[in-house]
């Protein structure tokens, strides 16, 4: 670690580690971090980041270590602690009251009051200078922040974090959804704040930004910190390779030799509000075809949209020679297209947590193991065997809650409740976050298994070592499209951050979209 | 890449920004203006302060008990007790509030104060004992019939006749009552004179305990509750202070309720069918006002207004000779005619998950 | 789908139909206690006396039945009360053998729209068939023109309320009809499962290719049916329809779902819960009248009875963020 010329350092941890469920978070971490300094902390999905910030931010407590902030050592139970500390997050997940203005979001947990009542003049003056210091004249304060687009509230987010006055400002993704403009906006901010001595942690998947505003960078990985060096001491293609680390941890199944393939799912030109801009893709017959990508490029809307949920669709879908694209989920599944989908969140898309796991399994397939009105027992009990024996899953009895299992044996019973439905196109929505790795290498050979029996599997990952090492072939997608393919040996982890972050690397496949900065 | 919406062109009048933010408490005045006003213009007599003052005291407690349901309401939850704790404090207004004037003053305190307690016992059960709103309060609401029953097993009671009259009338008729401002022929009075008390009393409960309730940090939390609780918790905001003053604040309009219809009518009357129909009206009204059953959205003027309008459909029935039994019909329309509108909504939700949160 | 290698074990579904089934069992204790006290014998445990409570709970328990489906839906149906009064007013003014028939098309009809209401348009249904509840009143007034209809009812429908076989009532063997149809759907078609499975989570089942606007339509119908069928056996019992017979069934029916151990907002509880939940309440109410308690007593016991029994089982979880 560099931390010669931070004497003092404003936020120290040192040893902490966090586990969730058992899966390692963070691990014996040792970082710090200055006042009027842009520290940037880089790091592939799951590297640790955001239980790092979190810590710092106090929404999750470390199981071990210690966190000193200004010199006296801090343990935060709670957000508005960490703030009275100095330390204050703008979350990449919103954390505004949709109903509420956007002045009385700004000054919600600290509102100028007269005579006891909240004086609503002065809040909205507040809100006013807040939002002018991010030249955000546009926004009325007396607006709702449901009424607000999506770049707006992040905005108002900002505002609301710098009416607190932080000492040290730790900005998530704070810039993934905005403009241009906006960002261009935030990046003076932020120089004058840091001008001001406010210390800030940076987090963003775009390297120009980093390169562009950081003094200090970080890199993580696997929930250790790897490096600290200044801006400049390492060149892009270095910093690329410390993210990714030389050691691949997951055992993937051997891929069979490239072969051509019939399609069986196409999708030509597929459109939907502005966040599918016309998507063109094949997937085979027994082949895996992975989704790349920054998060947010449309990679869920083009699986939902496959599986009938989105209304609106432009486009066309050919599955196993049939034109059309399904209205519904329950016609997605059934008739001869045969579609399943593991969606994002399996806690509350995927699963009825207090039911059964037998229920959970069966869902999908009551009428599969129907006598005439009637669930027969006996089929049904077979059947949910089966699905367990199939993939192993770790259970004390078929009718306890699902909500009792780990979330890898959990995700086990997604997966399980679509092969009993025999599915023909399987699309799977990062199907192994949050699992542990024994579990995960389960779910990279079964993958391996279903396309050898001929099912057509489309894979959204944010794992870039996923889709290296499952994938006979890699889409990337940006900003609604798919800008770059690569298949067999192209895929490598290079190829694929240099594609999603739209770096231009000589060496390897340009990347076909220009970049808004 | 999302543009600049045109959210705000540079700066719109304030009046304009509340009409786009709530529609649905603009459109219901805007409803209640026009029933009011053809109501008025089909009357036999025309606009008369007599009928005026008439279809104010018929519509306080309803107005009192919306806004007691709109309080749960905006917080994300319901107050099924509410018409119950109206009869329960009108009986106990039928038994106190008579005698010497400071017995009376001191039985509308009491009155109104063992409403308030009621919905502080109901937000108790809810916030600690951590029981769902709906089936909790059902369950006290029966507790509160069975008191008022306690209390007044059969109609009656002997309430004070001077302050049935004056507050049932207009301030002309209140000063006069008790000798106040010449007896109400103070010149500086006469502009007001005709205004019917149960307007002022509705107006001046609403501007003291609202106005300034709504802008008090736990004002503010019923809302950010309504609108996401998480966010609220997150933000550290006195989550459990603001649902317990949601539900004590309930019961004292309830109390309120109470308190007129004991007065209104001279007696008390622990009337289950009337406590029902209470509970139910006010739900009606609190929609129709423009408060979404899912909290975070609308205002108690809104519930307030809800309720005028249902009344005032009911006053349609007397002069245009319609069978008053029709009533529920009319009622029931305009109320599914008015919750539809707002389904147009989902017409147009584009990702049909959306649809289920 | 028990796994037949291991004992039965208490489910956590279940603790509220053991509390509340013991319960049972303690109002019984008690009422006998106390009128061996005061008259020296023990009427509520001869049969005779049970079968006329249980005769008086089957209309309850037909309400109840169908409550519960739209219950474990999240949703709940306000409706009930002027369905089962039009249900029999109407079956009652058509007379003959279409009487039953149509009392019951006349509660399917409201089923059917309240779901489109609730499904489609995707209103709250608390509001929904409050809606509707109101529009059936003003139409059935409108129908009798406020007064009690002065047809009487079926000898059919007599014989359903009011008549016994073998010594038992009548109306029992409708109730069990009704229960074991309901227990039948819910834990063996795939239609009760997907009852409970959008009750848990409309998204999660929307996304297992489970028509779940369907099933929420399903659920209102036969709620609705429910409610009818109870309309036409109460007008059988009485000999015929009369103005609001609906209005003391709503919330005592809500109450048996919840005190038999179903979640309010959805997703959980047993059929056989709802039944002690309703035999539960009937017994309550006829040992207080045996006590010749008060109608103020039994409010307040009543009230009381439920938060205390929802206190020990029905509380939710902390909400943190």
């Amino acid at each position: 670690m560099l931390d010669g010329q931070a004497a003092r350092p404003f936020a120290e941890l040192s040893g902490v580690s966090k586990f969730f469920s058992g899966a390692r978070a963070l691990e014996g971490v040792d970082f710090s971090c200055r006042q009027g300094s842009i520290h940037a902390i880089l790091g592939e999905n799951g590297a640790g980041k955001s239980t790092l910030i979190k810590i710092m931010a106090g929404v999750v407590q470390p199981d071990s270590g210690t966190l000193t902030v200004g010199g006296t050592p801090h343990r935060f139970s709670r957000p508005s602690e960490a703030a009275k500390a100095g330390i204050v997050c703008v979350f990449q997940e919103l954390s505004l009251m949709p109903d509420l203005s956007v002045a009385d979001n700004i000054s919600i947990s600290d509102p100028p009051r007269r005579f006891g009542l909240i004086d609503r003049r002065a809040q909205r003056n507040r809100a006013e200078a807040l939002l002018a210091r991010i030249h955000c004249e546009d926004v009325d304060p007396r607006a709702l922040i449901r009424d607000l687009s999506l770049s707006r509230r992040q905005m108002v987010e900002i505002a609301k974090a710098l009416g607190k006055n932080p000492r040290l400002l730790i900005l998530d993704e704070a810039t993934s959804a905005l403009t241009s403009r906006d960002v261009e906006t935030v990046y003076n901010v932020l120089a004058e704040l840091k001008a001001e001595g406010t210390g800030m942690l940076f987090i963003s998947h775009r390297m120009h930004e980093v390169e562009a505003l950081c003094d200090t960078l970080s890199v993580f990985r696997n929930g250790r910190h790897i490096e600290t060096f200044d801006k400049g001491a390492r060149t892009q293609d270095e910093i690329v390779k410390l993210m990714i680390g030389r050691d691949i941890v997951h055992q993937f199944p051997p891929k069979p030799p490239a072969q051509p393939r019939a399609p069986h799912l196409t999708v030509a030109d597929l459109k939907w509000e502005n966040r599918l801009n016309g998507v063109s893709l094949a997937v085979g017959k027994g082949e895996i075809v992975g989704l790349g990508g920054l998060d947010g490029q449309g990679q869920k809307e083009l699986l939902l949209a496959l599986f009938g949920v989105l209304r609106g669709v432009e486009g066309k879908v050919t599955v196993g020679g049939e034109t059309g694209i399904p209205a519904s989920p329950a016609a997605a599944k059934g008739g001869r297209s045969r579609i399943a989908l593991v969606p994002e969140d399996r806690k509350t898309e995927g699963l009825m947590l207090p039911m059964s796991i037998a229920d959970n399994l069966l869902v999908a397939s009551f009428d599969k193991v129907r006598q005439g009105p009637f669930i027969d027992p006996g089929r049904a009990r077979q059947a949910v065997a089966d699905a367990i024996a199939q993939l192993q899953i770790k259970l004390n009895q078929p009718d306890d809650p699902v909500a009792s299992l780990s979330g890898g044996n959990q995700q086990k019973v997604v997966i399980a409740k679509w092969l009993l439905t025999q599915p023909q196109v399987m699309l799977l929505n990062d199907p192994t976050r949050g699992i542990d790795v024994g579990t995960k290498q389960e779910l990279y050979r079964l993958m391996r298994e279903l396309a050898d029996r001929d099912t057509a599997i489309l894979f959204y990952s944010t794992d870039y070592a996923e889709l290296i090492g499952c994938c006979d072939r890699v889409a990337v997608m940006y900003d609604g499209r798919i800008v770059t393919e690569f298949s067999g040996a192209a895929i490598t982890e290079e190829a694929l951050v240099a594609a999603a972050l739209n770096i231009t690397r000589p060496a390897e496949a340009p990347a076909r979209e220009a970049v808004p900065a | 890449m999302s543009t600049v919406t045109a959210t705000t062109p540079p700066r719109a009048s304030a009046l304009a920004m509340s009409i786009r933010q709530n529609r649905g408490f603009y459109g219901a005045l805007l409803l209640l203006a026009a029933l009011y006003l053809v109501y008025n213009l089909i009357h036999p007599r025309g606009f008369s302060t007599n009928v005026f003052i008439a279809n104010t005291n018929e519509s306080v407690a309803l107005a009192f008990v919306a806004m007691a349901q709109a309080m749960t309401v905006i917080v994300g939850g319901l107050d099924l007790s509410v018409g119950a704790v109206m009869t329960l404090t009108s009986c106990i207004a039928s038994e106190l509030v008579r005698g010497e004037p400071w017995q009376i003053a001191l039985g509308c305190i009491v009155s109104v104060a063992a409403g308030a307690g009621f919905g502080l016992i109901n937000g108790l059960v809810i916030v600690y004992g951590r029981l769902q709103p709906i089936i909790a309060t059902l369950a006290t609401g029966a507790v509160a019939i069975g008191l008022a029953l306690l209390i007044r097993p059969q109609p009656g009671g002997e309430v004070d006749l001077d302050l049935n009259w004056a507050v049932t009338n207009s301030i002309k008729d209140l000063a006069e009552t008790y000798h106040l401002f010449d007896d109400g022929e103070a010149a500086w009075l006469q502009p007001v004179a005709w205004v019917p008390v149960p307007l002022l009393i509705l107006v001046v409960i609403t501007a003291a305990v609202w106005i300034p309730f709504q802008r008090t940090v736990t004002g503010r939390t019923l809302y950010a509750i309504g609108s996401s609780e998480g966010a609220a918790y997150m933000s550290g905001l006195p989550i459990n202070r603001a649902k317990l003053w949601a539900f004590t604040l309930a019961g004292l309009f309830a109390g309120c309720a109470g308190l007129y219809l004991a007065i209104q009518t001279g007696s008390g009357n622990a009337d289950i069918p009337q406590a029902g129909a209470y509970t139910l009206n006010s739900i009606a009204a609190v929609v129709l006002g423009g408060i979404s059953l899912l909290g975070g959205v609308g205002t108690v003027i809104g519930a307030l207004v809800g309720a005028l309008i249902l009344r005032t459909i009911s006053f349609y029935f007397r002069i245009l000779s319609i069978d008053p039994l029709l009533q529920p019909l009319v009622e029931g329309v305009v109320l599914l005619a008015a919750v539809s509108l707002g389904a147009i909504r989902t017409l147009r939700v584009k990702n049909r998950l959306e649809l289920f949160r | 789908m028990a796994n037949d290698l291991t004992l039965p074990r208490l489910k956590s579904d279940d603790l509220p139909i053991v509390i509340s089934a013991g319960f049972v069992l303690v109002i019984l204790a008690l009422g006998s206690i106390y009128t061996v006290a005061t008259l020296g014998t023990m009427p509520l445990l001869s049969p005779n006396y049970l079968l006329t409570q249980l005769q008086t709970g089957a209309f309850l328990g037909i309400v109840a039945a169908g409550m519960m489906m739209v219950i474990l839906l999240g949703h709940i149906d306000l409706s009930v009360p002027w369905t089962m009064t039009a249900a029999a007013m109407l079956a009652t003014t058509v007379g003959g053998p279409a009487a039953i028939p149509t009392g019951l098309a006349v509660g399917l009809l409201v089923g059917l729209f309240n779901g489109f209401g609730v499904a489609y348009l995707r209103i709250p249904s608390m509001i929904f068939t409050l809606g509707v509840d109101s529009v059936m009143r003003g139409l059935m007034i409108a129908h009798t023109g406020g007064f009690a209809p002065q047809d009487s009812a079926t000898p059919l429908m007599r014989y359903l309320a009011a008549d016994k076989l073998l010594g038992v009532p009548v109306a029992i063997f409708v109730w069990a009809a009704v229960s074991i149809v309901i227990a039948a759907i819910l834990s063996r078609t795939a239609f009760g499962k997907a009852i409970y499975a959008t009750g848990n989570r409309e998204a999660a089942s929307y996304l297992s290719g489970i028509r779940t606007r369907w099933v929420i339509v399903g659920a209102f119908a036969i709620s609705g049916l429910c409610a009818a069928l109870a309309g036409v056996l109460l007008a059988g019992y009485s000999a015929k329809a009369y103005q609001g017979m609906g209005n003391a069934y709503l919330l005592p029916a809500i109450a048996a779902v919840v005190i038999g151990g179903t979640h309010i907002l959805g997703g959980r509880g047993r059929f056989i819960g709802t039944v002690v939940g309703v035999i539960l309440i009937v017994l309550l109410n006829s040992v207080l009248s045996i006590m010749q308690m008060p109608e103020a007593g039994r409010q307040i016991i009543y009230g009381l009875v439920i938060i205390v029994m929802l206190l020990v089982y029905g509380r939710t979880a902390k909400v943190t963020s």
